[in-house]
């Protein structure tokens, strides 16, 4: 096929115009060629034989009448075992082997291989003359934890037979291990590596489900009250400080799902440092080994260029549909989808678009939606289950939630998780709001029990709020209770150390066991009267309660403490 | 390339347009006798952007394309000078051509990039012992107008145990501009220093260069091996220059006026703080005045969301309260086994002598610890957190001790005891 090919006429920022000599595809890869670099772009608009591409790389040195060059294939990642364990930018180049070949720096136009040139020792599971669908496996490779499925291209249309498959054995990535034919007698060999566009979704599925499964986060504060579903979507924002990336870091590292891909899009680089340090050496509790192995990073920090950022969350998209097709349950968490968002308003206002809200172009809220609906729980051909988690962080300017990135996540979300400066401020953590946010799926705890303890949340507050004005000595003692129950809910439940090597992940079971007896403090009617001595009661507990949470699970000192807790509630009941 | 243009069809703003050919974007130029920069192409017509402002362009001036980028010469003969925006000696030197480097580079690989253990001592007990500061780290002066913010980057210049400082001065008075000079040139530092100094008469374009400029020659330094500190003042006056341009640009403005890029802006250069494995590092300490100390104003606020905390520069003192060191953590376990246990509770005792005073005012009973509270916040003040203090930070850490044990017994102050038994002063005990 004879390449496209176009000369430069105009340069804005990093939008740069094109003239081009023949047919073009809307979102179609091209290069511009300056000197003997070649800077990867994408057209977004065609208008006439002008098509305006947005450049993924600085824009500096580029000439009127510089030659472009198209490829013909929308902006695509490559898909192949490999993909684990590494650290990539928005366009899914490998950051630590372009460090190897460039330096300290990032060099302009230097693209390499996503997927690492190595042999697998492949297994076939097709025979000659079997039948296939797009997704369908060919085979597999181990790839650390996992059987990674070599599957059929999503891109193929129709039924294909396999004509040739070859034997298990050990072959190289690149190297042909299948041949399939169409019923039009169309052959293609196959590799273990193909590619996909990252703005088209993966749907080579039998069946979407509605995600009715908890995915446990071991935060107690999501899991019991604003509970996470499989496949579901959910939103963190909060203004700056408030620990939004503490709170992903805590996600990423104890959520009960097997593929973590982290996507920190336009934020500081200092914080992917962090991940990249502390993941290797962290071991996952479910199978004993590093949690590097099941984690996946895309990093596009806020000093690269622009538009490779608009396109990280979609290359972190499309890994995690990838790996939902094995099977497997994914967890992408977006750091964060404000930068993603600005870095849309950034190219709408060089194409000169008519502006919507703070500038945002009009068609914000239908991209973000399109975003995170390829989240979802899906039935595969093969009949496994397997799901997509995306978590977002949003950062809204000056930490107020009304903005349109905010507002438009939260249409679309089915939990949000907003964060609160006040708390943070004093250093309750995770600074979760609980009664601002709020989660539509199912926890893990019954929803009755969880409601009403929500509602004690909400009347302590209104308690608060009175006793602000009338001050302790005008408050009856049963409104103080009420006040004292809900500090308490908050201090030893919501609340939860992160440094603590027994609080900073709790299991479920857990949760389930503790929740109840903190519910039946926050039912029981305690025969209290005095202020002094309904705090003295409340603070002792309060003691007594966060030392059982330090306690290991299902241990001597946990039972204990458990005895002796009890017995202080029961002293006191009317 | 040496092809004259003399016909220019427009001028607005700073921007002017020429009708050129083989035209660089991002490429220098000369209009009349002042530098400019290709900003956009459109077919052949060459939008430049003239650093000293386009007020007395004429039409019929000489437009000389340079065929290179904006640079800047790096070398040691660049210590103890000042030069503009522009990198056009502000000093009486001669002017530096030789080894000229690129501006506003591409950006450190963040797998390249390590975790920040160095702290950077700068003799101020609010920062050395509170919120410490740490190579390689990007921090902002949260400030008012009519703040010392420029007081307090001139004894950080000073003081601060780094190889190179580098000061960029953006919308400086012009007053303030010999302040510094002449406050670094008193104490010695000058022969360490290198100033890039914008003053508000100055045109608007080359406030926006300072950054680059400052950022560009420390890189280069820090490569070499050398501690690079960078001081920026006032960041909120190159945001507002940025607004300035890309409004008489015609772009669409998103908040308050700024441009919708304002986060990459600032972002790009910010990151350029880093610690480079085996060379040197690039610390930032940047002053952003707060318009009508507003917080949550698209300068601090998106400011805020890209450093790694903040200092706030309240009442002539850093406040122990809302300061925050993000990194510190990396350095304070290895200073001195006292430091994160005496910095906790120095600061939660501080807390409680403000609950007191705020009683005070409003005409409560003073209680004996109430009085003791006071006479601490008091102490506390004025040896530790007045900004002319300069002691070391073990002296600092001692002189906590002797506070404390001024005012307090030992099982008030929340301290470990095995800390107390260790470090608590023995002639003051008692008083």
């Amino acid at each position: 096929m004879e390449k496209i090919k176009g000369y430069v006429t105009g340069v804005n920022g990093n939008m740069v115009s094109v003239r081009v000599d023949g047919s073009i595809t809307k979102n179609e890869v091209g290069f511009i060629l300056v000197g003997d670099t070649r800077l990867k772009g994408e057209v977004i608009r065609v208008n006439g034989d002008i098509a305006n591409m947005q450049i993924y790389e600085m824009t500096n040195g580029i000439k009127v009448g510089d030659v472009a060059e198209f490829t013909g294939e929308m902006m695509s990642v490559e898909l192949g075992p490999g993909i684990l364990t590494q650290v990539f930018d928005g366009l899914q180049n490998p950051l630590p082997d372009l460090a190897r070949k460039c330096g300290f720096f990032l060099q302009r136009g230097v693209y390499l291989d996503p997927i690492p040139n190595r042999d697998w020792e492949f297994t076939p599971c097709v025979r000659k003359g079997d039948k296939l669908r797009p997704g369908d496996a060919l085979g597999s490779v181990p790839e650390g934890l996992f059987e990674h499925k070599i599957m059929l291209p999503f891109g193929f249309k129709g039924e294909w037979t396999v004509t040739d498959i070859v034997p298990k054995g050990s072959y190289n990535v690149r190297a042909r291990i299948a041949t399939v034919e169409d019923a039009r007698g169309n052959k293609k060999d196959l590799t273990m590596v193909f590619s996909w566009p990252i703005k088209r979704a993966i749907t080579c599925y039998d069946k979407r489900l509605r995600p009715d499964e908890p995915l446990v986060t071991k935060v107690r504060c999501i899991d019991t009250f604003l509970p996470v579903a499989k496949g579901g979507t959910f939103c963190t924002p909060g203004p700056f400080g408030a620990g939004k990336t503490v709170l992903q870091h805590m996600e990423a590292r104890n959520s009960e799902v097997d593929i973590v891909i982290v996507a920190a899009c336009g934020e500081r680089a200092g914080e992917v440092v962090e991940v990249l340090q502390e993941f290797p050496e962290l071991v996952d509790p479910r199978t004993g080994r590093s949690l590097m192995e099941r984690t996946v990073i895309i990093c596009n920090t806020s000093s690269m260029p622009v538009a490779a950022r608009e396109a990280s969350v979609y290359t972190a998209v499309t890994l995690a549909e990838y790996y939902r097709q094995m099977g497997l349950d994914v967890l992408l968490l977006a750091d964060s989808t404000s930068r993603w968002a600005q870095a849309m308003r950034e190219m709408s206002g060089r194409l000169e678009e008519i502006p919507g809200e703070e500038a945002f172009p009009a068609y914000l809220e239908s991209l973000i939606a399109a975003f995170y609906e390829r989240a979802g729980k899906v039935r595969l051909r093969n009949g496994k289950v397997a799901s997509v988690t995306i978590g977002g962080t949003v950062s809204p300017a000056g930490g107020n939630f009304e903005e349109p990135v905010t507002q438009a996540t939260l249409k679309v979300v089915g939990a949000f998780h907003g964060l609160s400066r006040e708390r943070s401020d004093s250093r309750k953590y995770p600074a979760i709001h609980p009664l601002e946010s709020w989660s539509k799926y199912t926890g893990i705890v019954e929803k009755e029990k969880v409601d009403k303890a929500r509602s004690v949340l909400f009347r302590s507050n209104e308690v608060n709020q009175m006793m602000k004005v009338v001050g302790e000595e005008g408050t009856s003692s049963e409104d103080y209770i009420v006040y004292q129950k809900g500090e308490f809910l908050d201090a030893v439940y919501l609340q939860q150390n992160s440094f603590d090597p027994i609080d900073q992940a709790v299991s479920p079971e857990r949760q389930r066991y503790t929740f109840e007896v903190l519910y039946s403090v926050l039912m029981t009617e305690f025969n209290l009267t005095d202020k002094k001595e309904i705090r003295a009661f409340f603070n002792e507990l309060r003691q007594m309660f966060l030392d059982w949470n330090n306690t290991e699970w299902e241990s001597e000192a946990f039972a204990r403490q458990e005895k002796s807790l009890k017995a202080l509630i029961d002293s006191r009941k009317k | 390339m040496e092809k004259v243009y003399t016909k220019i069809d427009s001028i607005v703003g700073n921007v002017v347009t020429v009708r050129a050919q083989g035209v660089r974007n991002g490429d220098l130029a000369l209009v009349g006798d002042s530098y400019a920069s290709v900003i956009k192409l459109d077919g052949d017509v060459v939008s430049l952007q003239v650093f000293s402002g386009a007020m007395g362009v004429n039409t019929r001036d000489h437009v000389k394309f340079l065929g290179k980028p904006m640079q800047v010469s790096y070398s040691d003969d660049l210590l103890g000078r000042v030069f503009t925006g522009s990198g056009v000696p502000r000093d009486n030197g001669p002017a530096l051509n030789e080894n000229m480097i690129e501006i506003g580079g591409p950006s450190v690989n963040p797998s390249k990039r390590i975790v920040p253990k160095n702290l950077i001592r700068t003799g101020i007990p609010m920062i050395d012992v509170f919120n410490t500061l740490v190579e390689s780290q990007k921090l902002p002066i949260f400030s008012v107008s009519g703040e010392p913010y420029n007081q307090l980057l001139a004894r950080i210049a000073m003081q601060a145990e780094v190889d190179i400082i580098i000061l960029g001065g953006m919308g400086l008075k012009y007053d303030d501009y010999l302040f510094f000079r002449d406050t670094l040139e008193k104490s010695g530092a000058m022969s360490r220093t290198i100033m890039f100094i914008h003053t508000a008469a100055d045109p608007i374009v080359e406030c926006t260069l300072v950054p680059d400029m400052s950022l560009a020659v420390a890189e280069r330094f820090a490569l070499d091996g050398k501690k690079v500190l960078v001081l920026l003042t006032d960041m909120t006056n190159f945001a507002d220059a940025q607004k300035e341009m890309a409004i008489t640009m015609e772009q669409v403005p998103s908040n308050r006026g700024y441009p919708g890029d304002l986060y990459s802006c600032l972002a790009s250069r910010y990151e350029k703080a880093v610690d480079f494995e085996g060379a040197g590092s690039l610390t930032i300490l940047a002053v952003t005045t707060m318009p009508g100390d507003d917080v949550t104003h698209p300068v601090p606020d998106n400011t805020g969301y890209i450093t790694e905390g903040q200092y706030y520069l309240k009442n002539g003192h850093i406040e122990p309260f809302g300061s925050l060191s993000r990194l510190k953590q990396n350095v304070n376990k290895d200073t001195r086994d006292d430091h994160r246990s005496l910095m906790d509770g120095m600061i939660k005792l501080y807390a409680a002598y403000k609950e007191s005073l705020e009683k005070k005012s409003m005409g409560f009973m003073m209680s004996d610890w109430d009085e003791k509270l006071l006479k601490y916040g008091n102490l506390f003040e004025s040896r530790l957190m007045d900004l002319s203090v300069n002691i070391s930070l073990e002296d600092a850490l001692d002189t906590g001790w002797e506070i404390l044990a001024e005012c307090f017994e030992p099982n008030e102050t929340g301290l470990r005891s095995d800390l107390i038994n260790e470090r608590w002063p023995k002639d003051k005990a008692g008083k």
